[in-house]
């Protein structure tokens, strides 16, 4: 058995102004194939606009393990979200 | 259903789990999803990577009983339409060969156990296509089936291969229409053209009924799957609903499922009808139907005159990487 062709994540922008999305991962030899391959796979019904493919190795990803010192400082912060303020019925829209 | 008596590994009691595994299975009855690098234990991955390079086999083989009709299809129109159908059964194997990566099995090791017989693909695939009709009941009957199963594995418990499913299932309703397409359009033909319609539903239906696997009561690894939530419904629900769904479908276009048996039961509000020989069923899976040898003999043949291909890619993607590295070191 030969060697693999390397996998890379796939991200497509959609057809409204919306940001590149993750929508899987696939393998290519190079840069260009990963491309093509992509819009066949991941475009087959005009899904995007643009395409970006990232070799798979080059991603830095947090640990499942630090879930909890990563993302728990900021349940305290509840004052982060516009909803935290009352305000009166009088002010009008805010 | 394209996986069929996937082997689950695991069926401890509560009482025999360990905390993390307890732990585990709160977050699955809680809907959380898993995703690939949390824990989970041995006995769930590898039922899991069973399941989905079954799946992932099933969308690739079964590209050969349609890619048979693509040059002999009766018009332009059909052609490109089934062209479309076949690439799409081939990008709904590379999501799923993706998503089975995921658990950490490599791409050439699924094709290995593919080629060497020790994973299987559903036994529908190794059943000849005889004619144009055979075009039309395979989208109505055998898309038909395998949505019936796909739609509930949108909300399976590992992440990437319910959001494969999700992807899937919003192509995989054009698959089913232009079969059924396919046969309205024959049985408003020539009595020839129906009587082909027929024929293909004949040898169609009792296949198409054992995609869903045997009766639950002789199926083993039912439960443990269930609770892990990588299977959602039990393959008699499933078959079931398939049949109450597809028997309308078929007096709509005026043919008759071959079935003596079948009839509404008011009482169950559903179908009674005759279970597929299961001799056949296994006989299939154990490698001996019509087909077995044909379809993984093409499978196989594919894999080894397309090496050179593969290997010259990935000798040009190094020489390019050099190129630039020592262009790169010439700028410096």
């Amino acid at each position: 058995m030969s060697s693999e062709w390397p996998l890379w994540e796939i991200f497509i922008r959609g057809q409204h102004g919306l940001n590149h999305r993750h929508v899987g991962s696939l393998h290519a030899p190079d840069a260009e194939m990963a491309i093509r391959n992509a819009r066949d796979v991941y475009t087959r019904r005009n899904e995007g606009v643009s395409i970006w493919a990232v070799k798979s190795n080059d991603i830095v990803a947090s640990s499942p393990s630090e879930k909890g010192p990563l993302f728990e400082p900021s349940n305290s912060k509840v004052y982060r979200h516009p909803t935290f303020f009352d305000i009166p019925d009088e002010v009008g829209h805010m | 259903m394209y996986a069929q008596l996937v082997q689950s590994e695991g069926g401890k009691s509560r009482a025999e789990m360990t905390p993390r595994e307890i732990a585990f299975q709160e977050r699955i009855d809680r809907g959380e999803k898993i995703e690939p690098k949390e824990w989970m234990p041995e006995g769930y991955r590898k039922t899991l990577i069973r399941q989905m390079g079954q799946h992932a086999h099933s969308e690739i083989v079964g590209q050969l009983p349609e890619g048979n009709w693509i040059t002999r299809a009766p018009t332009l129109e059909r052609k490109a339409i089934l062209l479309a159908k076949v690439q799409d059964e081939a990008g709904h194997g590379l999501y799923l060969y993706s998503a089975a990566e995921t658990l950490g099995v490599s791409r050439d090791e699924l094709m290995e156990m593919l080629h060497s017989g020790k994973m299987k693909y559903s036994s529908i695939f190794n059943y000849p296509t005889l004619t144009w009709a055979d075009m039309g009941a395979v989208g109505w009957l055998v898309d038909g089936a395998a949505i019936m199963n796909q739609v509930p594995l949108q909300r399976t418990s590992y992440g990437p291969y319910s959001r494969a499913m999700i992807r899937i299932c919003k192509e995989e309703s054009f698959h089913q229409r232009q079969g059924y397409d396919i046969m309205m359009k024959m049985c408003a033909g020539t009595p020839e053209q129906k009587a082909m319609a027929q024929d293909a539903l004949n040898r169609f239906w009792y296949p198409s009924l054992m995609m869903f696997g045997p009766s639950d009561k002789d199926s083993v690894h039912s439960a443990q799957s269930m609770a892990w939530k990588i299977k959602m419904n039990t393959n008699d629900e499933l078959r079931q609903k398939f049949v109450d769904q597809t028997v309308p479908q078929a007096k709509y276009l005026g043919l008759t499922v071959p079935d003596e048996n079948l009839r509404w039961n008011e009482e169950k509000g559903g179908h009674d009808f005759s279970e597929p020989d299961w001799a056949e069923f296994f006989e299939v899976i154990a490698g001996n139907g019509p087909c077995n040898a044909e379809r993984l003999g093409a499978r196989v043949k594919a894999w080894d005159d397309g090496a050179w291909f593969r290997d010259g890619l990935m000798a040009h993607a190094g020489k390019q990487e050099e190129r630039r590295a020592a262009l790169r070191l010439a700028a410096e």
